[in-house]
């Protein structure tokens, strides 16, 4: 049967789901027109978004491709015996009100404060269905990289952008190139997806993906299940990349059987052999390609003030070789050479759409059960969504954490961006499992260690840098 | 969106490396619903200290500073979140243009849909500029070129590239909504396949 075939040129998956999302071709002057299938909506970025229509006197093309939620401004502690919430500020409250005034106008389905499902946007869409593999996602936030997990092509836009999918349902859209990074070996016990991407960023520096999506395959990214996925897919961004993605396979399928928005049935199984199509094929051909031992990746800890800046705990500071790295450290109140061990750390925050899961607050909770948070650590554990609080809530976990001295909060973007009022004070050092470290990102003269759920909660116990091998055994639950 | 055709005057430097949107405008200003005003919060915390006063020394407290309408910034400008909020808080201070020698994907993006012209030169002419805090260049959209004068009077100039379309709107001062509408009938046949 020989050359009856025709002959098809090996694409990535980055290809095929650029292709297949075309409405318009790119031209020498002029952007493609890309179909979004997904469009996801925060308080945030999206008032000057509605606005558009309004000025047009449009409204919402795709009502049910569009899904909104509460999360940046949104108080992590309960309401009031009046039931009013403790906004931080009233344009915080305002600014809620918009998004849910928006929504009633324009008719999309608002994950307000009596929905069982409303979360942080990016733990959200994965867990109701409605982040499926082969779609285009979009949202007015950096982070919507995560969605890449499922082998969707998800990235963050801006306001203006916002208003044009919101009338159009499509976007203009320059074709990135691609770069696929694998991850060759087997993670050693103890060091996790956060850790693995915290290496990677260490490795390609804060800025080596500007320009590109990058597909992360290999053993090591194959091993991981769809939580440590996200988490990966979800700093991305912090290399500068517009997007990560990983291609659907079995644990991508699991993982969606039975969620709500996802296709059910007979459905499902037809969409799941799909799915599987997508992989980027044998031969395909990627502008930029790295390989990577993830064997040799330990437990990371950033001493910086971008999350390029990070060191295995127990190496100590490196020394500055630029202006800009002695204005990080000088941020830091870190000398070079120093030992990370010795700071004394006051806030250890668990939570954001990086690790803000129920694998990560188990985690978390599995450090501290048996131990005692030290007395001058506030710590805060946010749960990524209302199912994610529930989850938790019936395993257990809030239990152990409330018993080990550490707060207990509700959902929300909280302190990983500290536009809430969930602060750390000037000065203070924070280790944090969200996704920046940026100076004053989580408060005005906060400074910030990014870590995975585990280490952090180790530091809490600690009072200090450290990590989970340099705990005491834990006292026996009796 | 305000047309750019050419611009003539001092640039400002801000030698520092990775300046990410949490520099350019904090978190705590995000929660407005509109941009008004939104260029007084440039920068907030290099600039004021926390009472809201001046922090004096500070380059971008100098009365320069809201006269110049070209910044020059360390490698890697404007990385960090999607927050449209960035470029028009340049913008809303003064600015017109932003040069560095790298750019994040999605700060110029959005630049270039709000009116502000993000320019990626040669490191090592970036390097030149970073040297000639408050001296005058001129950047041309039209013929993308920057051009410095030299000591002896003599002029130099660097090609730098930009994609074409948002050269084209940011000539014309056209928005690019009108463009993706023009786009309709292929959108409506696209939807039917789905
Ligand atoms: S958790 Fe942090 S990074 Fe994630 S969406 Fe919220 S603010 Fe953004």
């Amino acid at each position: 049967m020989h050359g009856e075939k025709p002959v098809s040129e090996p694409e990535s998956l980055f290809d095929k789901l650029w292709k297949s999302h075309l409405v318009k071709a790119q031209t020498d002057s002029t952007p493609a027109v890309i179909y979004i299938d997904l469009h996801l909506v925060h308080e945030v970025t999206s008032p000057q978004g509605f606005d558009l229509l309004r000025a047009k006197g449009i409204g919402v093309r795709r009502p049910g491709r569009t899904l909104a939620t509460l999360d940046h401004s949104t108080p992590t502690l309960p309401p009031d015996a009046e039931g009013r919430r403790p906004y931080y500020t009233s344009q915080a409250r305002r600014q809620v009100q918009t998004l849910r005034d928006n929504c009633r106008e324009f008719g999309i389905q608002l994950h307000d404060w009596d929905s069982p499902s409303r979360g942080i946007v990016h733990v959200m869409g994965p867990e109701l269905g409605a982040t499926q593999p082969g779609m285009t996602i979009v949202c007015g936030d950096s982070h919507t990289s995560t969605h890449g997990a499922f082998g969707a092509l998800a990235f963050g836009i801006g306001t203006t952008e916002v208003g044009h999918v919101l009338a159009k349902q499509c976007l203009l859209q320059t074709k990135p190139k691609s770069m696929r990074i694998k991850l060759e070996g087997k993670l050693a016990d103890g060091v996790t997806a956060k850790d693995m991407a915290l290496n990677i960023i260490r490795y390609l520096g804060m800025n080596g993906g500007t320009g590109y999506v990058i597909e992360y395959a290999g053993k090591a990214v194959r091993a991981l299940d769809m939580e440590g996925r996200m988490t990966l897919c979800n700093l991305t961004i912090e290399a500068g990349a517009r997007a990560g993605m990983i291609a659907p396979d079995q644990t991508t399928i699991d993982y969606l059987r039975g969620r709500p928005m996802a296709p059910q049935g007979a459905d499902f199984e037809r969409a799941a052999e799909k799915w599987l199509q997508l992989a980027s094929d044998a031969g395909a051909d990627f502008d930029s390609e790295i390989t990577l031992d993830a064997s040799l990746m330990r437990p990371a800890i950033t001493y910086g003030t971008d999350p390029g800046m990070s060191v295995a705990i127990g190496e100590p500071v490196p020394q500055a070789a630029t202006h800009s790295q002695a204005k990080a450290l000088r941020y830091m109140g870190f000398s070079g050479g120093q030992s990370m061990q010795e700071r004394q750390v006051d806030v250890v925050f668990v939570g954001s759409c990086t690790n803000g899961r129920i694998s990560d607050l188990r985690a978390a909770a599995n450090v501290l059960q048996g131990r005692q948070v030290a007395p001058h650590v506030q710590m805060l554990v946010v749960p990524g969504s209302e199912s994610v609080r529930k989850q938790a809530e019936s395993e257990g976990l809030h239990a152990t954490i409330l018993a080990a001295g550490a707060e207990w909060r509700l959902p929300g973007c909280s302190m990983c961006l500290a536009m809430n009022g969930d602060l750390v004070p000037a000065g203070s050092t924070a280790v944090s499992t969200s996704n920046r470290n940026f100076e004053g990102r989580q408060g005005a003269g906060s400074r910030t260690l990014l870590a995975s759920p585990e280490t952090a909660a180790a530091c809490a116990v600690l009072g200090r840098v450290g990590s989970v091998a340099d705990l005491e055994p834990a006292r026996e639950a009796g | 969106m305000e047309a750019f055709k050419k611009l003539t005057g001092p640039i400002l430097v801000l030698e520092q490396e990775n300046i990410d949107t949490d520099q350019i405008i904090p978190a705590r200003f995000l929660t407005a619903t509109d941009f008004d005003g939104i260029g007084d919060h440039l920068f907030a915390d290099w600039r004021l200290d926390a009472d809201g006063n001046p922090v004096p020394g500070h380059v971008l407290n100098e009365a320069r500073a809201r006269r110049s309408q070209i910044l020059v910034a360390g490698h890697n400008f404007g990385c960090g979140s999607s927050r449209e909020h960035a470029p028009h808080a340049l913008l809303g201070f003064g600015f017109r243009v932003v040069i560095s020698s790298q750019i994040a994907d999605i700060f110029r993006n959005n630049s270039q849909n709000v009116g502000l012209l993000p320019v990626v030169l040669e490191a090592d002419q970036h390097a030149r500029l970073l040297e000639m805090d408050g001296e005058e260049i001129c950047v041309d959209l039209e013929q993308c070129e920057v051009s410095v004068r030299d000591a002896d009077g003599s002029e130099q100039s660097w090609p730098f590239s930009i994609d074409p379309f948002a050269r084209h709107c940011l000539l014309r001062g056209l928005d690019r909504f009108d463009f993706l509408n023009q786009a309709e009938d292929a959108i409506v046949a696209y939807e039917k396949n789905l």
